[in-house]
C-alpha cells in the first residue's frame, strides 16, 4: 500500500465496457422527470435495461445480480453512467439505502427474496422513517409494530417519503416495544405499499410533482418475517444505513463532476457578461468537485484495506450537499434574466434543467439528516464536545 | 488505484510529532518569539538528527531518497507545531532544488550532502516570493536572477530585515549581485529548476496549513470544552460546535487536495499546477477560516497574547500569502479550467500526461 493514483489496465478495461455499454444503450431522448406517473414508468423500464446489462447494482455479488465489483470499480461505472447522461435511478433508496443493510443484516432469505427484483427495478422501494413529529428527532417516531402470534399490526403515519407514490415497498422504523422510549425498542420492518392497511398520499412538492408522499398505517398486518434483524434493533440498523446514505452511496463524486463541468461550459458562453466574482466561483465548483472525488477514492481505498466509515459520511453530506447549492447558485446568475424560465419556454435558450436542478439542490442540505444535525455528529463524535 | 499512506509513512510523521511536541511547547515557543525569529541551533540539530532535511535527497548524497507523498506528511506536523525552524524550505524545497541541479551544476552537487544532513542551512529566494526566509541563519543562498538560479554565500549578501506578523518567521530582502561565478544553471535549465521549486514550495505552503487548521481546531475545542457560561461549557452549544465542524468539513477536502497535489507535483505538467494551486486554495482557505473561527470561540482571550492560538494564525496566514497568493492560484485555476486549456470531466481526475 501507497498512495499510487492510477487505474490498473483492468479498471481501465472496465471503464471501456461500462462506457461501451452506455454509449449503446442510454435512452438518446431524456426520460420524464421520475417523480412524475410517466417518468416512473419510464425509468422502471431503463431499471429493467440496466439489469438485462448486468449493471444494475455492480457492486453486488453475482447471485443477487450484481457483478461483485470492488468500491473503485463502482466510482469508475459511477463516472461512465453521470457522463453518458444515463437517467436518475428510481430506486434508489432501495439499491443504494437498503440494499447495503440487508446485505449486512438480512438473513440469506430475506436477502434471496429482496435483492434480485430490486437490482432489477422490479420491486421499487421508499423510506418511511420520518413523522410529522419526528424529523431531525428521528427518535421522537411512535409509530408501533405490535406482535399478534406470527403478524406485525403496524399503526402510525409516515412522511416525506420519497417516490413512495410510484414505489412498491418501503422500509420503515416501528416501535415494537409500545412503552420504550428514544433510540430502545425500534425495530426495521419492511411492509409492501399496495397492501390493506396501507394508504399512501402524494406531497405536490416546490416544483409541483409528487416527489415525496406520507403514508398512513392502518392496521396494516405483515408477517413478523419481514422485520430486519433482532427486536429491538432498528435503531442501530437505522444508523448503519444512514452510514451508506450520507457515506458513500447516495451521491457519488461523478453526479457533481458532471454538474461542474456543464458550469463551466455555462460560464464559457456567459463570460462576457459576468461579473468578475463569477469566475471564482465556478473555478471554486471545479476545484470542489474534483476535492469530493479524490476524497471519495480516499475513503474507497481506505474501506478497501479494511477500514470503515464512521463520521466521514457527515463531513461528505455537508460538503456534496454545499456544492450542488454553490454551483446551482452560480449557475442561476450566468442565466440571469432566463433564469427564471421553465426548461419548455419558448424562449429558454440554454436555460436547461439548470432551474429543476436548482430548486433540487436546495433540499440537500435538509434530506438525508439535515446539516445541522450533521454538524453536531461532527461536534460529538469527531471532536468529542459535550452533548 | 490506493489512495492511503503506508504504515511506514505515518510512522515517521508520528516520530516527528513526537519530537516536535517535545520542542515547540506553547513555553519553547514563546521563548522563540522573544528572541524574534529563528535562533535555536539545538532545535535544527535534533530535527537534523532524524535525518530530515534529506528526505527527498538522493541516498548516494546521504538523504533518504524518498518522494513527495513521503514528506507532505511531514510539512504537515512541522505546520501543526509552527516549527520555528525553516525544515519545510530546506527539505521540500532546497534540497530537491539542489538535487535537480546536481547533474549541471558542479557546486550543486557538492553541497548537497551538506544541506540534506542539515549541516548547511540553505535558503531560497525563488522568483515570485520577494523575501527570502531564514536568510540570517544560511551558510548559503539560492537566488533568481530572471531565470537563472545562483548559489550565494550568506556572506556575499546584504540583508534587509523585514519584521513579520509571525515573529518566529525570519524575513529579509536580500541584495546582492549575480555574477559568472555564482551562476548554476540559466535558460531553460533554471526556468524548469525555479518552475519546480515554486511548485514544491506551495505545496508544502499547503501541507503546513493542514497542519496548522487541525492545531487550531484542536485549541478551540480544548477552550470550548473547558470555558463555562451560563452554567454550561460553551462547547455544548450549537453555535460553537456548528463554526468548528465546519472548519473541519474544510479541512478533510483540503487533505485530499494536498495530498493528491503531493502524487502529482513532480509531473510538472498543467496537471500538476492545477492539483497545486487547488491545495493551497483549498488549504490556505482551511487555515484562514480556522483563525477567524478560532478567535470567535475564544473571544476577547483570543485577542490576547496570553492564549497559543496566535501563532498558529499568524504562521497561517504568512503562508496564505507565501508562493503564490490567494489570487495568484485562483487565477491560475481560472485560466487553466474556464480558459480551456485542461480537458475536464470525471474521466480525466487521474489522467496522467
Amino acid at each position: 500500500m501507497a498512495i499510487d493514483l492510477r487505474y490498473t489496465p483492468e479498471q481501465q478495461a472496465f471503464r471501456a465496457e461500462v462506457r461501451a455499454w452506455m454509449a449503446a444503450k442510454v435512452p438518446k431522448e431524456p426520460l420524464a422527470s421520475l417523480d412524475t406517473a410517466e417518468g416512473a414508468v419510464q425509468h422502471r423500464a431503463w431499471e429493467r435495461t440496466l439489469n438485462e446489462g448486468r449493471w444494475g447494482m455492480v457492486t453486488w455479488p453475482r447471485e443477487y445480480g450484481g457483478r461483485g465489483c470492488n468500491l473503485v470499480e463502482w466510482l469508475i461505472f459511477e463516472e461512465e453512467y453521470y457522463r453518458a447522461g444515463a437517467p436518475g435511478r428510481l430506486n434508489q433508496n432501495g439499491i443504494f439505502l437498503l440494499g447495503p443493510t440487508l446485505m449486512e443484516f438480512g438473513t440469506p432469505e430475506q436477502k434471496a427474496r429482496y435483492l434480485p427484483p430490486m437490482a432489477a427495478g422490479e420491486e421499487v422501494w421508499a423510506q418511511a422513517w420520518s413523522e410529522p413529529q419526528a424529523g431531525s428527532d428521528l427518535a421522537a417516531l411512535r409509530a408501533t409494530a405490535t406482535r399478534e402470534g406470527d403478524t406485525y399490526v403496524l399503526r402510525g403515519h409516515k412522511i416525506w417519503s420519497s417516490r413512495a407514490v410510484f414505489a412498491d415497498w418501503a422500509f420503515g422504523m416501528f416501535r415494537t416495544d409500545p412503552g420504550s422510549e428514544k433510540h430502545k425498542g425500534i425495530s426495521f420492518v419492511l411492509f409492501p405499499l399496495k397492501h390493506p392497511g396501507v394508504r399512501v398520499r402524494g406531497i405536490p412538492q416546490i416544483d409541483g410533482e409528487t416527489g415525496f408522499a406520507e403514508i398512513y398505517l392502518e392496521e396494516a398486518r405483515v408477517p413478523v418475517a419481514n422485520r430486519l434483524g433482532a427486536e429491538g434493533q432498528g435503531w442501530h440498523i437505522a444508523m448503519a444505513t444512514a452510514g451508506f446514505e450520507r457515506g458513500l452511496m447516495l451521491r457519488s463524486p461523478a453526479r457533481f463532476q458532471m454538474t461542474a463541468k456543464r458550469l463551466i461550459e455555462l460560464y464559457r458562453r456567459h463570460a462576457a457578461a459576468a461579473e468578475p466574482g463569477l469566475a471564482s466561483a465556478v473555478a471554486q465548483a471545479w476545484m470542489d468537485a474534483e476535492a469530493y472525488a479524490l476524497n471519495t477514492y480516499r475513503t474507497a481505498t481506505r474501506l478497501m484495506a479494511g477500514g470503515s466509515i464512521g463520521v466521514e459520511a457527515s463531513l461528505n453530506k455537508i460538503f456534496w450537499s454545499e456544492l450542488d447549492l454553490a454551483m446551482h447558485r452560480a449557475a442561476m446568475s450566468l442565466l440571469g434574466a432566463r433564469a427564471e424560465l421553465e426548461k419548455h419556454a419558448p424562449d429558454a435558450g440554454d436555460v436547461g434543467n439548470w432551474l429543476d436542478g436548482f430548486l433540487f439542490s436546495l433540499a440537500g442540505p435538509i434530506y438525508a439528516g439535515t446539516n445541522e444535525v450533521q454538524r453536531n455528529i461532527i461536534a460529538e463524535r469527531l471532536l468529542k464536545m459535550p452533548r | 488505484m490506493d489512495f492511503t499512506f503506508t504504515e511506514e509513512q505515518q510512522m515517521m510523521a508520528g516520530a516527528f510529532r513526537e519530537l516536535l511536541d517535545d520542542l515547540c511547547s506553547p513555553e519553547a515557543l514563546r521563548a522563540a518569539a522573544e528572541k524574534r525569529g529563528d535562533e535555536s541551533g539545538a532545535r535544527w540539530a535534533r530535527i537534523a538528527e532524524l535525518g530530515l532535511p534529506g528526505v527527498l535527497a538522493p541516498e548516494a548524497a546521504g538523504g533518504m531518497g524518498l518522494g513527495d507523498t513521503d514528506f507532505v506528511l511531514i510539512a504537515e506536523e512541522a505546520g501543526r507545531a509552527a516549527l520555528p525552524e525553516p525544515l519545510v524550505e530546506q527539505a521540500g524545497i532546497a534540497v530537491p532544488l539542489l538535487a535537480g541541479l546536481a547533474p549541471h551544476a558542479p557546486r550543486a552537487a557538492e553541497i548537497l550532502a551538506q544541506a540534506a544532513s542539515g549541516a548547511l542551512r540553505v535558503a531560497v529566494g525563488a522568483p515570485g516570493n520577494p523575501f527570502v526566509l531564514g536568510a540570517a541563519q544560511a551558510g548559503v543562498l539560492l537566488l533568481a536572477d530572471g531565470d537563472e538560479v545562483h548559489l550565494v554565500e550568506r556572506a556575499g549578501v546584504g540583508l534587509v530585515a523585514q519584521p513579520s506578523i509571525d515573529t518566529l518567521r525570519a524575513l529579509a530582502r536580500v541584495e546582492w549581485q549575480p555574477s559568472a561565478a555564482t551562476r548554476l544553471v540559466s535558460g531553460a535549465a533554471g526556468r524548469t529548476a525555479w518552475a519546480r521549486a515554486f511548485e514544491r514550495g506551495a505545496l508544502y505552503a499547503a501541507a503546513q496549513c493542514l497542519g496548522l487548521t487541525q492545531r487550531m481546531i484542536d485549541i478551540a475545542v480544548a477552550y470550548a470544552c473547558e470555558r463555562t457560561q451560563f452554567g454550561r461549557p460553551i462547547g455544548s452549544y450549537q453555535a460553537i460546535k456548528h463554526h468548528l465542524a465546519t472548519v473541519q468539513v474544510k479541512l478533510e477536502f483540503a487533505r485530499a487536495h494536498v495530498y493528491a497535489a503531493a502524487a502529482r507535483v513532480v509531473d510538472a505538467d498543467q496537471r500538476a499546477a492545477a492539483a497545486v494551486s487547488s491545495a493551497k486554495l483549498a488549504a490556505g482557505d482551511a487555515a484562514e477560516l480556522a483563525a477567524r473561527t478560532g478567535i470567535q470561540v475564544h473571544g476577547a482571550m483570543g485577542y490576547s497574547w496570553e492564549v497559543d492560538l496566535h501563532f498558529y494564525m499568524k504562521r497561517a496566514w504568512a503562508l496564505i500569502g507565501s508562493w503564490g497568493d490567494r489570487s495568484f492560484h485562483m487565477r491560475r485555476v481560472q485560466s487553466l479550467v474556464l480558459g480551456g486549456s485542461l480537458p475536464l470531466g470525471s474521466d480525466q481526475t487521474f489522467v496522467r500526461s
